[in-house]
């Protein structure tokens, strides 16, 4: 809220010289933050004067209509200047810069000759002033509010500090003058001296007379004030004082009806509605909208009423969007002479919902929104009649109220609490002087026990813990002292964690490097990679950052192609990336969220359904070579990246994780469908890899043959802890084996086929060579195995036992042929 | 085959000169050839070792000596040439093997961790050694764990303060959660106190990406749950973890602040590089999110606190655009490579 330091000055003493800085944090140390600071009138220098306007030419022939115009600026002789503006007539009084004055934006009003007129100052707009951002015309000042010549920086009150603090949602009292300078004076230990206590109620007594009001739905407000006048003055002009305070607060001055009654909001923080009392049938209704289907709302838009709209209606129609935007209808105008005032305290769930159903949010919904102090509907209206009796010559006619205002509960109170809680010693006594300091009003029944009573305006003060936040900003949290607990239970990473840690670090060390994308697609590109079924059905969001991507990824790879992409537009060659992350797939059927109410501790079968609302999000280690992984260097190629390799990084990270994994062949998009592999763990696909499908590779742009790999990190198991047999220290024997297989026998069943068949005494089995030049679809595979015994050197006979026992077994199984 | 018996002045003849061959051997080939001559089968002092059997043993003895003495003399001599001459090969064999060890020494394929891998690792451990866990949770969340629980009703302001995410069908109650405090709500439903957790995720609100703000982002948050926590047990930690980030002598300060789930609440903000900047918010955990959860307040009381990764990066290296956090660009991540140093 933008606050002028000069209004706050009303209610309390602020030094005249105090710096911003100790300004500003007088309001953070007791939760406010500023969040700007505007000295008005500081890049301004006059003479800035009153001037009567004594003569008009129009000055024709221009492309845009020019006046020159006679000011008597008291100075015994008239000042001719040049002016771009209309909205004034002879004897207008007006604000003029004279030679020598310089305005904001370092702007020298200086003599000049222009239009073939010489113009002797300036006549200037509130913008050209930086008092407001009005321009469509100069300030018209109201006749008689000063005398020819006089300094209208003084008369604008131009001078002044104008702080914008932000205002916590719990404090919706603050967004007033009359809570700020409550904060201000607390912070600064000044004396504060309320406005609401000023105002005299007892002039303006409920009565039957004027608009009498009807609340149809009691749950909607608690309490509600109609304040009618009559004999109101058209044609009585807003003072200058209050205009600009308005402005000051960032708000436009209207008209004098209108303008009281924001300025008692901004005052006071209760937001009023002035109504034409002529256009009022009979009384006034607060309901709910139910079958009125619309209405025109004073920005004269039609708006669709939801039926649960609060309403302020009369007989036949609503008048108001209640508590957040008055009707074109009964509007006040320039003609208006009876007023019918509108003072409510209104349950802020149902203006919150309004003002979010109609994406309105108007300085009054933003206020009732957050709490206002019950005890202010009394209050603020007679204020503003009071305000329309003394500036517009009303006269009062009568009141009329409906309920009762309700205020935060007396607290049982251990002030002793405050010291354990906070972990710093903090004297009783001190303890109600910071209560009462707030507003609260402490009775003392015991050392242990207080009963204190909120003020009207602290509807958040319920708990032990909101009374020692309001002790804390007033004494300091600077008072709060530091020590450092320390857990009882901890029990180090997770193996998941461990596991995400080792798995980065396994990349990263191989050249891998990490990002993290956005977990947001376009479903469009995800199916042009050729995703399908469960693996394409993701969920939508209801609001996306942009309508290009409004789908949540079920899969790592769309999100790491587009980074690849994008890295090698900027000139990366031989990129490798990876990402951990989870992915989110729309594939089960999820509890419904019903209502659960924050009341009492869900049971067991609440929070099952709870957890059961939200998804299975698993875990995926993605990565994507284009290129090499490494660069070409002055001595010597990099080895190229190829399906091998994307395929042995998957089975190496599922091996690091204790797992053991068999390969098989996939045509999972967005691979190439005859170079991707499927490694399985007990029968479950646990991860794909291998070349990405050359249309994908060509649409995209990357380098051919690009590879990708992605293992799904959740879905591998955490086997038990490897228990390792002594080393063998015997002298291993080699045999060599090379076979024939037809082409379609994969190389991991020929192994399996000859480990099956070697004994146990093999220790290892390597593929070494790998021959496909020998016609009629045939292959030769040929692989080094190695055999130790634990307790003796293995003999030739021996060795060349198993070897003939794995052939056997490879030629059984894969109709194997030992190569001569 | 005849034999001429040497005498003792052949036989010096024989030493000086093979003594002298050897002397002026330039290099290896060289005293080869002088080996052969000098000490080889057809060399004079060969010669004279075997006509020496055909002496009497009488004079064999005494001339059996001299040659003897002048064979092992040209040997000493010739091995010790050889071993000057394998030097001086050695010594040009290394010079002209000399290379230029600056060029670029490793074709090793450079990779490295994001920032925010490292930087999670970085605070999970530290607060691991304070006898905390890390615990997690899903990113796509239910709308009562991210905000009622959270003491945040429906329509409440502080509602709207968070830019949420929100999935179709509105009905389905998913969000992208918008802090990690739903972790510390689903902790505190399935553990019974004392809790000390950090959470650290990835975060959501639609905020448009700038230099400052992500949409997507990572936080921080930690929640201590026991008997007689303070809020000087909050500051304490506050001031031990801006520590451990920044530097021994940051120092931290709190302001007052509104968060519907702390009461009081703060800001937090740290003293670094001759400046106060904010780091996040925290509090002590309000008692009714703690009855939610079905914590006993009148035994237990708690604290947390939660800030973002990023931010966090952003002042430790100096990073001014958030964009080059999010964008994915390799030279970004190369730079920290894995250990972040």
């Amino acid at each position: 809220m933008k606050i002028p330091l000069s209004w706050i000055r009303e209610f309390s003493p602020i030094p005249q010289d105090i710096s911003l800085e100790d300004l500003e944090n007088a309001f953070v140390n007791v939760g406010f933050e500023v969040e700007g600071i505007d000295l008005q009138g500081r890049d301004l220098t006059g003479p800035l004067v009153v001037a009567r306007v004594e003569s008009i030419e129009e000055l024709t022939g221009n492309k845009k209509a020019i006046r020159y115009v006679g000011l008597d600026c008291g100075e015994g002789s008239t000042r001719f200047v040049i002016c771009g503006a209309t909205n004034f007539v002879v004897g207008d009084l007006v604000v003029a810069a004279l030679p020598g004055a310089v305005l904001p934006g370092d702007f020298a009003i200086s003599a000049r000759e222009t239009y073939g007129k010489t113009s002797n100052g300036m006549i200037c707009s509130a913008r050209e002033l930086r008092i407001s951002e009005e321009h469509s015309g100069i300030i018209v000042l109201p006749a008689d509010c000063a005398k020819v010549g006089a300094s209208a920086i003084e008369l604008l009150e131009i001078n002044d500090v104008v702080l914008d603090v932000a205002v916590n949602p719990d404090r919706g009292y603050a967004l007033s003058i009359r809570g700020l300078a409550r904060e201000l004076a607390a912070s600064l230990a000044l004396k504060y001296s309320d406005p609401a206590q000023k105002v005299k109620t007892k002039d303006f007594a409920i009565n039957t007379k004027g608009i009498q009001v009807l609340v149809e739905d009691e749950s909607a407000l608690s309490i509600v004030y109609i304040r009618t006048i009559s004999d109101f003055s058209a044609s009585a002009v807003t003072p200058l004082w209050m205009s600009r305070r308005i402005e000051k607060c960032g708000m436009r001055s209207i008209s004098l009806a209108v303008d009281i009654t924001n300025y008692v909001m901004l005052e006071l923080g209760q937001p009023l509605h002035a109504f034409d009392a002529t256009k009022i049938d009979t009384s006034l209704i607060i309901r709910r909208a139910g079958n009125t289907k619309s209405f025109k709302t004073l920005d004269n838009q039609e708006r669709k009423l939801h039926p649960e709209d609060l309403v302020v209606a009369d007989k036949s129609t609503a008048l108001a969007l209640a508590g957040v935007m008055g009707g074109a209808t009964s509007e006040v105008t320039e003609k208006t002479t009876q007023i019918a005032l509108e003072a409510a305290r209104f349950d802020p769930i149902t203006i919150a919902k309004s003002s979010r159903r109609h994406k309105l949010s108007s300085e009054a919904s933003r206020r009732l929104e957050r709490g206002v102090d019950p005890s202010l509907a009394e209050i603020s209206s007679a204020r503003a009649i009071a305000l329309m009796i003394e500036l517009g010559g009303a006269k009062y006619v009568g009141s009329s109220s409906s309920g009762e205002p309700k205020y935060a509960p007396i607290v049982s109170f251990d002030p002793n609490f405050v010291s354990k809680y906070l972990g710093t010693e903090v004297s009783l006594s001190e303890v109600e002087e910071k209560l009462t300091i707030v507003g609260c009003d402490v009775a003392k029944k015991s050392t242990t026990n207080w009963e204190v009573d909120p003020p009207s305006w602290r509807a958040d003060l319920l708990l032990a813990p909101d009374l020692v936040e309001e002790v804390a900003r007033m004494i300091g949290f600077e008072r709060i002292p530091s020590t450092l607990p320390t857990g009882k239970s901890g029990t180090g990473l997770t193996l998941m964690q461990y596991r995400k840690r080792s798995v980065a670090n396994f990349l990263a060390g191989n050249g891998f490097s990490e990002v993290y994308n956005y977990p947001f697609v376009n479903p469009d590109f995800v199916s042009q990679l050729g995703f399908v079924g469960d693996r394409a059905k993701s969920f939508r969001l209801a609001n996306p950052m942009s309508e290009e991507f409004p789908d949540l990824r079920t899969h790592l790879l769309p999100g790491l192609l587009l980074t690849a992409v994008r890295n090698q537009g900027r000139g990366a060659k031989d990129i490798a990336l990876f990402e951990i992350g989870s992915v989110f797939r729309n594939t089960e059927k999820l509890e419904a969220q019903n209502v659960v109410g924050t009341d009492r501790v869900p049971d067991e079968a609440t929070k099952a359904k709870i957890y059961k609302s939200v998804p299975n999000q698993p875990l995926h280690v993605g990565a994507v070579v284009a290129g090499k992984l490494g660069s070409d260097g002055w001595n010597g190629r990099a080895q190229d990246f190829t399906w091998v390799e994307a395929i042995g990084f998957a089975r190496a990270i599922i091996e690091e994780t204790g797992n053991v994994s068999t390969t098989s062949s996939s045509d999972f998009a967005p691979w190439h469908p005859g170079r991707c592999a499927e490694l399985q763990v007990d029968g479950r696909a646990v991860a794909h890899a291998g070349e990405l499908h050359p249309r994908v590779i060509a649409e995209l742009g990357l380098p051919e043959r690009s590879c990708a790999f992605v293992v799904v990190l959740s879905a591998l198991g955490f086997p038990e802890t490897k228990k390792l047999q002594t080393l063998i220290t015997m002298p291993a024997a080699i045999q060599d084996i090379a076979l024939v297989v037809d082409g379609s026998v994969s190389s991991s069943t020929l192994e399996a086929a000859l480990r099956a068949g070697a004994g146990n005494l093999l220790e290892s089995i390597t593929l070494f060579d790998r021959y496909d030049k020998l016609g009629d679809g045939k292959v030769s595979l040929a692989f080094t195995m190695i055999f130790r015994a634990p307790d003796r050197t293995l003999t030739a006979e021996e060795v060349s036992e198993y070897r003939e026992a794995a052939a056997t077994s490879a030629s059984k199984a894969c109709g194997a042929v030992v190569r001569a | 085959m005849t034999f001429n018996v040497p005498d003792v002045a052949d036989v010096t003849g024989s030493v000086k000169s093979a003594l002298l061959a050897i002397n002026e051997a330039k290099d290896l080939a060289g005293l080869k050839i002088v080996k052969t001559e000098h000490l080889g089968d057809k060399s004079a002092l060969s010669k004279a070792s075997q006509a020496l059997g055909k002496l009497a043993a009488e004079n064999r003895a005494e001339l059996g000596k001299v040659v003897g003495s002048a064979k092992a003399e040209v040997t000493a001599a010739f091995e010790a040439k050889l071993k000057e001459l394998e030097i001086i090969r050695d010594l040009k064999v290394l010079s002209e093997e000399r290379v230029d060890v600056s060029l670029p020494a490793s074709k090793l394929p450079k990779g490295g961790l994001h920032p925010l891998t490292i930087l999670t690792n970085e605070i999970s451990d530290l607060f691991i050694g304070l006898g905390y866990r890390v615990a997690e949770g899903p990113e796509l969340e239910a709308e009562w764990l991210n905000f009622d629980a959270l003491n945040i009703p429906a329509d409440h302001p502080a509602r709207t303060m968070q830019d949420t995410f929100f999935i179709e069908p509105l009905e389905s109650k998913l969000v992208l959660r918008t802090h990690t405090s739903p972790v510390q709500i689903r902790t505190m439903l399935e553990n019974k106190p004392p809790i000390y957790v950090i959470c650290p995720g990835r975060t959501y609100r639609a905020d448009e990406l700038d230099a400052t703000h992500t949409p997507v982002f990572s936080q921080v948050e930690g929640l201590v749950i026991d008997r007689g926590i303070t809020m000087a047990d909050l500051k304490g930690t506050l001031d031990y973890f801006a520590q451990s980030i920044f530097g021994p002598n940051v120092k931290t300060r709190l302001r007052p602040s509104f968060f519907p789930f702390t009461e009081p609440s703060a800001e937090v903000d740290f003293f670094f590089n001759g400046r106060w900047i904010e780091w996040g918010g925290c509090g002590m955990v309000n008692p009714k999110v703690l009855e939610v959860c079905g914590i006993d307040t009148s035994e237990f009381s708690g604290f947390a606190f939660g800030m973002g990764l990023e931010r966090t990066l952003m002042v430790r290296h100096g990073i001014t655009d958030m964009h080059d956090i999010v964008e994915g660009d390799v030279r970004f991540t190369r730079s920290f490579g894995i250990s972040g140093r």
